[in-house]
């Protein structure tokens, strides 16, 4: 018996995606052929693929659905928010130390908790480290108890409803319902310039490429068996001695944590987080995103991020108020024509037509039996 | 008795459901090396009594003793596992989407933290243990194929495969042949003796030709107590058992007394 080591199953795809995003586009963008405004669109989806993997690791894999990833998302955008927000400050229109909104709500002093944010490797620890406690915590209060399936989505729902009402408040010198936004510039480099844009974008695409192999590498590791056991048959993984809340802790943190490199990826390059980006709806978004793209694939939550933000970005331009209708149909569409995803329609119309080459088969044979399965020879 | 001593005792074991008591102060035990079997009608608690062993049911009053002193109901059900109680399901349970091979492997012993499965390889030695066992099952053409595609009674059999791998002190088998061929069930019974050569074995099962062949002592449970325990024979010529459990005429040559 061989067992084949995790990191070979990530190399190959891992490569052809390093080789598409990390090199592909940047040539097609130094050619002329994408401008920087596309290129800028882009490095965006991308930072919200990774928002998508650990949606899949942690549904697609585990079947755990969570309703609250853009809670996580928020932890990190509005993380690194709050460090643009520092560095701009002193160029803003009053001119003080302190974020403009603060001084409409007539904060005069910078709030304590905005201090750690100020130095920039402290800023991404605290993005990456808050979403990932933040689940631990969440985790031991539910899965220890064994809060499982649609209990769990709705009490992770009901988080993501509460983060989103407790951001929208000014007491919490997040900026209210206007979010966090005018940032200026990150180590003193405008965000306008196109050496930042593009900046920006190969960091994300290197960040994106890091988690994909990452998150492969998990799942071909014997990780993966267990999450796949654990989405299958929970009480038999019990009953092989697996402690079976750790796992699920463990999995809910690493997908918070990759929620969280989302938002500090995204929040630059979009240039603005607000509270409407990490209530309700956008945490649904994820699963749609997954779900259309294909679960338990890595690749497609990823051609599903990227691809429904696109067709978000385009179709908004032009038919903003058919958007949520045609998200919802494509969704439902989805789930009823192609379960397995879009990645799953190319097996899936393998198999329909081996069934109708047999049924076609079984016609022409006049008196033959039909097969007992009905599914033909 | 003494020099051997007991693998699991259980003490005053009570568990009520809604109200309904289904062990009423059961006190039993397991040899080392025993091949024990667990008969009784649909309803009398033998299954609530692997549940209490392995700790998938807590006892309102009683205690579990595995080994020479180690409490089981304070424990968590991977802990219990991990202390050498391995358990095959009624129904069987093996994770349909996965192959055989990787079926065995979530089950081989090995460290089951977090940590020990991301970062432990899967070392040769434990892979060899797979072939073998895949060999003694008869499976071994099939190791690649997803475990959702066997039959019934290849099914039942990886789930005692697994429980194998697990390398446990005491084996809990809830009905092994349970929907299995003549052919499937004898396979099976001399499977069973083979473990119980160096491991401690309860079975739960209604065929009494297999429980014949197979059982070093039988327990007969009725109504959530312990009604007799003996020998074959002996269980066989009780009128108590013959009365609510085998039914009469049914006392020598029973074949299978389901209800």
């Amino acid at each position: 018996m061989k067992y084949s080591p995790a990191w070979k199953k990530a190399l190959i795809p891992g490569s052809i995606l390093a080789a598409l995003l990390l090199i592909g586009l940047p040539i097609l963008n130094a050619l002329g052929v994408l401008s920087d405004y596309y290129l800028n669109l882009f490095g965006k989806y991308l930072a919200l693929a990774i928002l998508a993997l650990g949606m899949d690791l942690i549904w697609g894999y585990t079947g755990i659905l969570s309703l609250g990833q853009a809670i996580f998302f928020g932890c990190g955008a509005y993380a690194m928010g709050m460090h643009l927000m520092l560095e701009s400050s002193g160029q803003g229109v009053y001119g003080e130390r302190i974020p403009d909104f603060m001084v409409w709500n007539r904060v005069t002093t910078l709030p304590l908790f905005w201090k750690p944010f100020q130095y920039f490797p402290l800023a991404v620890l605290l993005a990456l480290a808050i979403p990932a406690v933040a689940a631990c915590i969440f985790g031991i209060l539910t899965f220890r108890r064994r809060v499982s399936g649609t209990y769990f989505a709705i009490l992770t729902q009901a988080m993501a409803f509460a983060t989103w009402l407790m951001c929208n408040r000014n007491e919490m010198n997040l900026g209210g319902t206007n979010g966090l936004t005018d940032f200026k510039s990150l180590f003193g480099v405008s965000l306008h310039t196109p050496f930042a844009l593009r900046t920006l974008y190969l960091v994300t695409a290197l960040c994106l490429v890091g988690s994909f192999i990452a998150c492969k590498w998990l799942v071909g590791s014997k990780m993966g068996l267990v999450l796949t056991a654990l989405r299958d048959q929970e009480q038999r993984l019990r009953f092989l001695g697996y402690p079976i809340a750790q796992y699920k802790i463990f999995i809910f943190a690493l997908a918070a944590a990759l929620a969280g490199l989302s938002g500090i990826l995204y929040a630059p390059q979009v240039g603005i987080i607000t509270p409407s980006q990490i209530g309700v709806l956008p945490s649904l978004e994820v699963v749609v995103w997954v779900a259309t793209g294909g679960r338990g694939t890595l690749i497609g939550a990823l051609l599903g991020a990227v691809g429904i933000n696109a067709a978000r970005s385009l179709l908004t331009a032009y038919y903003p108020e058919w958007w949520p209708i045609i998200l919802g149909g494509l969704f439902v569409g989805v789930v009823i024509l192609f379960p397995d995803g879009l990645v799953g329609i190319p097996n899936q119309l393998r198999q329909r037509l081996r069934r109708t080459r047999a049924q076609l088969f079984e016609r022409s044979v006049p008196g033959s039996v039909p097969s007992p399965t009905g599914r033909g020879v | 008795m003494e020099k051997r001593g007991s693998i699991v005792y259980l003490e005053d074991i009570t568990v009520s459901f809604d109200g309904f008591q289904v062990l009423r102060g059961v006190d039993f035990y397991v040899d080392r090396g025993e091949l024990r079997a667990l008969i009784g009608p649909n309803g009398a608690g033998k299954t609530t009594l692997l549940d209490v062993i392995c700790g998938k049911v807590k006892p309102a009053t009683g205690r579990v003793i595995f080994g020479d002193h180690t409490d089981l109901t304070t424990l968590e059900e991977h802990e219990i596992t991990m202390l050498g109680i391995g358990r095959k399901f009624q129904t069987p349970a093996v994770f349909k989407h996965l192959t055989l091979v990787e079926n065995l492997t979530l089950a081989l012993r090995q460290p089951r933290g977090v940590w020990s499965t991301l970062f432990g390889a899967v070392g040769t030695t434990q892979m060899d243990k797979i072939a073998p066992t895949l060999a003694t099952l008869g499976l071994l053409d099939k190791a690649h194929h997803k475990a959702g595609a066997l039959a019934h009674g290849e099914m039942q059999w990886l789930e005692i495969g697994m429980v194998i791998v697990q390398e446990p002190a005491l084996f809990l088998l809830d009905e092994p042949v349970a929907g299995m061929t003549k052919d499937e069930r004898e396979r099976t019974g001399q499977l069973l003796q083979r473990l119980a050569q160096d491991h401690a074995v309860l079975v739960v099962e209604h065929d009494m030709e297999f429980v014949r062949q197979t059982a070093h002592r039988v327990t007969v449970l009725h109504e959530g107590s312990i009604l007799c325990e003996g020998s074959v024979d002996m269980v066989q010529r009780n009128p108590r058992v013959v009365e609510v459990y085998l039914g009469r005429g049914h006392k020598v040559d029973a074949h299978d007394s389901r209800s």
